[in-house]
C-alpha cells in the first residue's frame, strides 16, 4: 500500500491584510490576510521550497519520480517539473511530469503517484503542488486567493500516512476558468459555481470513497476538505454528515493564507498531519472538474522539514496595496530586458540549479562557480563535483541602489556568503529588511526568479535570513 | 626588461573632464592629442606608433578609433582595454615599445565618451559577464570592501567622508576638474545612498574626457621642447587578479592584492625601499573613498589597517608629508574610464615639472600614479621622476 512518508509546505513571506485591499477599492473586506508571493517567486520556486522540506530527511537520489501540479505553470510549452527536479537535485533517470490547468491537479498527481508505487514502476514519487493565481483587482478573488505550495513523498513502504483507498469522479463543469488569453480567472456566477462545481463534486467524490471502502463518516478521526470559502466548506461537511465534534475537520487556512488553488488539498493535508496521531483514520478530498478523495491511516510520524506553523508565523505584512501590485506585477512598467541565454543556462545547469561546486583534489578548496582551474592553487581539472550547502553566513554585503533590472524593491541586498562546508557565493538577498543584514548573519538559500531576460525565467538561488532557529 | 630611465615623457595634453554635451569622442581626443603634440613640439608625422585606452566599444573599437579621428593612417595603433586601468595600460605598452628601441616617439592616450549613453552609473555594467550569476554596480563591488573594513577595523562612514572632503579641497583649485566645490563631512553624510555604505560623495562621477602623452627615447627628449624638464619613467607595473573576488575562497576584502603586487614590482624596478619616504606625491585611483584608504595601505604608504589613521594624521593632504591626489582625483575629475590613467600621468608629469594646473606639490622628485580596474582586478602602478 502506498505510504506518504513525508510532506513539506511553503507559504511566502509576504501577507496582505484583506482590509488593506478593501480600503484601497472602497469595498467590503473579508477577515484575515492572504499570502502573497514576492516579485521573484512563482509556482516553480515555491514548489522547490516545499519539495526541499519534504526531502529534509530523505535522500534525493532515492526518489524515482517528480510530479509538479499547478494551474499557474510559468510556461505554455516547457515542462516545469524538470526545473524543480534539478533544484532538488533528483536523479536524471526518473519520470517527471506536470499536472496542470485544473484545481484537481494536486490530487490527480497524488493519485498517479500512488498508482505508480503500487504498480511497482517507482519506489517513491515526490508530488509537489504550487499555485499563485493572478486575481483581477477589485474582485472577491483578489481577497480570497493566496499563494502557497505543498509536497508529499509517496513511497511503496514505510511508516507515515498509509493510503488505503481513493476515489475519483470526473464531472464536466465550466467555471471558474481561464483561457489561454485570459490573464485573470473568469467566473460566470459564484453561487452556481459554489453549489454545482464545488459542493456537488466534493460530496460525490467523498460519498463514493466511503461507500467503496465501507467506511462511515463517524469512523473518520480527521477530515481534510479543500474549500474555496468558509461557508462552502461548512456546507460540504453538513452534506457528508460529518460531525465536527467526532471528526476533527481541518481549518482550510483561508483566514491566514487564502485559497491556494491546486496547492490547497496538500497544504491542508500537511497541516492536518502535524496534529494527527498514529492510528487515526483520515479523509482527504479536493475538487475541480470533478473530485478526488483519499482514505488514509496514520501509522507513524510524517516528517515535514519546516512546519506549516513555522510558515504561518514567519511573515511580513506588506506596507500597502501598491506593494502587492508590484509584487505580483499587476501594473505595467517599462520593461528592462537583461541579457539572457538558454544556452548558458543549459550548459551551467549543474551549478545553477543543482547547485554544485568543485572540491579541488589537490588542495581541498571548494570553489563556485565551477571552473577548470582551482581558484586557490590553480591546479587544472582536479575538481570533483560537490553539492553545496544551502546555508551559510554573510561575509560582507552591500545594499545596492544603483540597480540594473526590473526590481520592485530598492536597495537590492547583495551578499558575499560563506557556505557551510565550503564555497563562497555572491547572492541577492530576498524576503528581508535590508536594514537587518549584518556580517556573520546566518542565511539560507532559496530558489527564485532572478530575471526574465529574453522572455524566459532565469531561476537561480537567492538568500534570506534564517528565521526562528532554522529547520524544525 | 626594465623601462627605468629608458622612456621620457616629452609632452602632455588633456581636456577638461566633465559633462561634454556638445563634444564627442573626436573632439575630446583631438583636443588632448594636439595639446600634447604642441607641448612636445613635434608633429603627428613625427609619431611612429600609438596606444589608446578605451573601455566601452561605444566610444570606439580597434586602433581605427585613433587613426580615423586624427586621419593618421598607416601607423601601428592598438586599442587597450583592461577595465578602469585601460588608460595606464595603454601607456605601459607604449613604454615598452620605446624602451625596446622599436620606436623613437610614440603616443599614449585614452578617451571615453560616456554621458551620451544616458545611464545612471556606468552603462551596461549589468550586462557584463554571466547572465544568471548576480551582477552588481561598480559602487556595489567596492562597498563590499567598505562593509568588511567597518566590521574588521571599526571604520565608519565619517572616515570615508574625510577622503571626499580632502579631494574636493584639492580639486576646487583645478581648472580642468569636473567638480570644483569644497564639501563638508556633513554634506557627504547627508547625501543619498548609492550602494550602502557608499553615498553619493563616496563615489566618483561619470564624466567625459581625454588625455594624451607623447613618449620618446631620452636621447630624442634632449632635442625637444622640454629638453630641460622632461620626465623619466622610473617604473611601470601591471598586476591582474580576479574579477570575481566575491567567489574567491579566503578573499578578505581588506584591500586589493593587484595593487599590492603592482606596487611591489614597481618599487623593485625603481629601486624604492621606503615608499612613504621616497615618493613625493601620488595620484591614486579613488573611484570610491574606501578605495583611496585601502590604496594607502596597498601602496605601502602605511601598514595594513592604518589607512584611516594615515588620513586623519593629515599626511595625504596637499601640505602633508605625502600628498595624495593633489589634483582632486577621480572624486573631482570623474572617471571617463579609458582616459583616467593617462590623465593621472599628465598630472604627475606637470607636478614634477612644477607646472601643475591645480595645487602644486612643493619640490617633488618622484611621483606615483595608480590606476585600478574591475573589482580591484587590474592594478597599474607607474612611477615618474625628474630627469636629473
Amino acid at each position: 500500500m502506498p505510504v506518504i512518508v513525508s510532506c513539506g509546505t511553503y507559504i511566502p513571506y509576504g501577507r496582505l491584510p484583506r482590509e488593506t485591499i478593501g480600503r484601497s477599492w472602497s469595498i467590503p473586506s473579508a477577515p484575515g490576510e492572504r499570502a502573497v508571493a514576492g516579485p521573484d517567486e512563482d509556482s516553480v520556486t515555491m514548489a522547490v521550497e516545499a519539495g526541499l522540506n519534504a526531502l529534509a530527511d530523505a535522500d534525493p537520489a532515492a526518489v524515482d519520480g517528480l510530479f509538479f501540479a499547478t494551474t499557474t505553470a510559468p510556461y505554455r510549452q516547457k515542462q516545469c517539473a524538470t526545473t524543480v527536479a534539478a533544484a532538488l537535485d533528483l536523479r536524471p533517470d526518473i519520470l517527471t511530469a506536470d499536472f496542470t490547468d485544473g484545481l484537481r491537479a494536486g490530487l490527480c498527481a497524488l493519485r498517479s503517484a500512488c498508482d505508480a508505487v503500487v504498480a511497482g514502476t517507482a519506489r517513491s514519487v515526490l508530488v509537489v503542488a504550487a499555485d499563485c493565481r493572478p486575481a483581477e483587482p477589485e474582485t472577491q478573488a483578489e481577497q480570497v486567493f493566496g499563494d502557497a505550495a505543498a509536497a508529499v513523498l509517496v513511497a511503496r513502504e514505510g511508516s507515515g500516512a498509509e493510503v488505503q483507498g481513493s476515489f475519483s469522479v470526473a464531472g464536466e463543469f465550466v467555471g471558474p476558468w481561464r483561457t489561454e488569453r485570459d490573464r485573470f480567472l473568469k467566473s460566470f456566477d459564484a453561487r452556481f459555481e459554489l453549489n454545482y462545481g464545488y459542493v456537488r463534486n466534493m460530496v460525490a467524490a467523498v460519498t463514493g470513497l466511503l461507500e467503496r471502502y465501507g467506511v462511515k463518516p463517524e469512523d473518520l478521526h480527521r477530515a481534510v476538505l479543500a474549500a474555496p470559502d468558509l461557508r462552502g466548506g461548512m456546507e460540504v461537511v453538513r452534506r457528508l454528515r460529518i460531525d465536527p465534534r467526532r471528526t476533527a475537520v481541518q481549518d482550510p487556512l483561508l483566514a491566514g493564507v487564502g485559497d491556494t488553488g491546486a496547492a490547497q488539498p496538500l497544504l491542508l493535508f500537511a497541516a492536518a498531519l502535524e496534529e494527527a496521531r498514529p492510528g487515526e483514520r483520515m479523509l482527504l478530498a479536493g475538487w475541480g472538474e470533478g473530485g478526488d478523495a483519499f482514505l488514509l491511516e496514520v501509522t507513524g510520524k510524517v516528517g515535514c522539514g519546516r512546519s506549516v506553523q513555522h510558515y504561518l508565523r514567519t511573515r511580513k505584512v506588506l506596507a500597502s496595496y501598491n506593494a502587492y501590485l508590484k509584487a505580483r506585477d499587476l501594473f505595467r512598467r517599462e520593461p528592462y530586458v537583461p541579457k539572457s541565454s538558454p544556452v548558458i543556462y543549459w550548459r551551467d545547469r549543474r551549478d545553477l540549479l543543482n547547485f554544485y561546486g568543485l572540491r579541488c583534489r589537490n588542495c581541498g578548496t571548494v570553489q563556485y562557480p565551477s571552473g577548470r582551474a582551482c581558484f586557490a592553487c590553480g591546479a587544472k581539472d582536479r575538481g570533483e563535483p560537490v553539492r553545496l550547502a544551502r546555508r551559510g553566513r554573510v561575509f560582507t554585503f552591500t545594499l545596492d541602489h544603483l540597480v540594473y533590472g526590473d526590481y520592485s524593491d530598492i536597495p537590492v541586498p547583495r551578499l558575499v556568503v560563506e557556505l557551510e562546508g565550503g564555497g563562497r557565493v555572491f547572492l541577492e538577498g530576498t524576503d528581508c529588511d535590508p536594514e537587518e543584514i549584518r556580517i556573520d548573519m546566518p542565511v539560507e538559500l532559496v530558489l527564485r526568479i532572478v530575471h526574465r531576460g529574453a522572455g524566459f525565467n532565469n531561476y537561480y538561488w537567492k538568500c534570506r535570513p534564517v528565521r526562528e532557529g532554522g529547520v524544525s | 626588461m626594465s623601462v627605468k630611465d629608458k622612456v621620457a615623457v616629452i609632452g602632455v595634453g588633456y581636456t577638461r573632464f566633465g559633462e561634454h554635451w556638445e563634444k564627442d569622442a573626436e573632439d575630446l581626443l583631438i583636443e588632448a592629442v594636439y595639446e600634447a603634440l604642441e607641448d612636445a613640439g613635434v608633429t603627428l608625422q613625427d609619431v611612429q606608433a600609438g596606444w589608446v585606452g578605451i573601455f566601452y566599444d561605444f566610444t570606439g573599437c580597434g586602433g581605427s578609433t585613433v587613426s580615423d579621428i586624427l586621419k593618421w593612417f598607416g601607423r601601428p595603433i592598438t586599442r587597450v582595454e583592461n577595465y578602469c586601468a585601460s588608460g595606464m595600460d595603454a601607456f605601459r605598452n607604449a613604454c615598452f615599445a620605446v624602451a625596446s628601441g622599436a620606436y623613437d616617439v610614440v603616443l599614449a592616450c585614452g578617451v571615453e565618451k560616456i554621458l551620451d549613453q544616458g545611464s545612471r552609473g556606468l552603462p551596461g555594467i549589468g550586462e557584463i559577464g554571466h547572465p544568471v550569476y548576480g551582477s552588481v554596480s561598480a559602487p556595489g563591488m567596492f562597498a563590499l570592501a567598505a562593509t568588511r573594513c567597518f566590521h574588521v577595523h571599526g571604520w565608519t562612514r565619517e572616515d570615508l567622508a574625510l577622503v571626499a572632503v580632502k579631494n574636493h579641497r584639492h580639486g576646487a583649485a583645478h581648472p580642468k576638474a569636473h567638480f570644483r566645490r569644497e564639501i563638508t563631512v556633513e554634506d557627504a553624510l547627508r547625501a543619498p545612498m548609492i550602494a550602502y555604505p557608499l553615498g553619493r560623495y563616496d563615489c566618483c562621477a561619470v564624466s567625459d574626457g581625454a588625455a594624451a602623452l607623447i613618449l620618446a627615447r631620452p636621447e630624442v627628449a634632449r632635442t625637444c621642447r622640454h629638453k630641460d624638464d622632461y620626465v623619466l619613467v622610473k617604473a611601470n607595473a601591471l598586476s591582474v587578479h580576479t574579477m570575481l573576488p566575491m567567489y574567491q575562497p579566503g578573499f578578505d576584502y581588506l584591500g586589493w592584492p593587484a595593487t599590492r603586487d603592482a606596487a611591489r614590482m614597481a618599487y623593485a624596478e625603481a629601486g624604492i625601499r621606503n615608499p612613504r619616504e621616497e615618493i613625493s606625491f601620488a595620484e591614486v585611483h579613488d573611484c570610491f573613498t574606501i578605495t583611496e584608504i585601502l590604496n594607502y595601505e596597498d601602496l605601502g604608504f602605511c601598514e595594513k589597517g592604518e589607512g584611516v589613521r594615515f588620513l586623519r594624521e593629515g599626511i595625504p593632504y596637499i601640505d602633508g608629508k605625502l600628498p595624495v591626489n593633489p589634483s582632486g582625483g577621480l572624486k573631482c575629475f570623474g572617471h571617463p574610464i579609458g582616459a583616467t590613467g593617462c590623465r593621472m600621468l599628465v598630472e604627475v608629469t606637470k607636478q614634477l615639472q612644477g607646472r601643475a594646473d591645480g595645487l602644486q606639490v612643493r619640490d617633488p622628485r618622484l611621483g606615483l600614479a595608480h590606476n585600478l580596474g574591475g573589482a580591484g582586478t587590474t592594478a597599474s602602478v607607474t612611477i615618474l621622476g625628474r630627469r636629473d
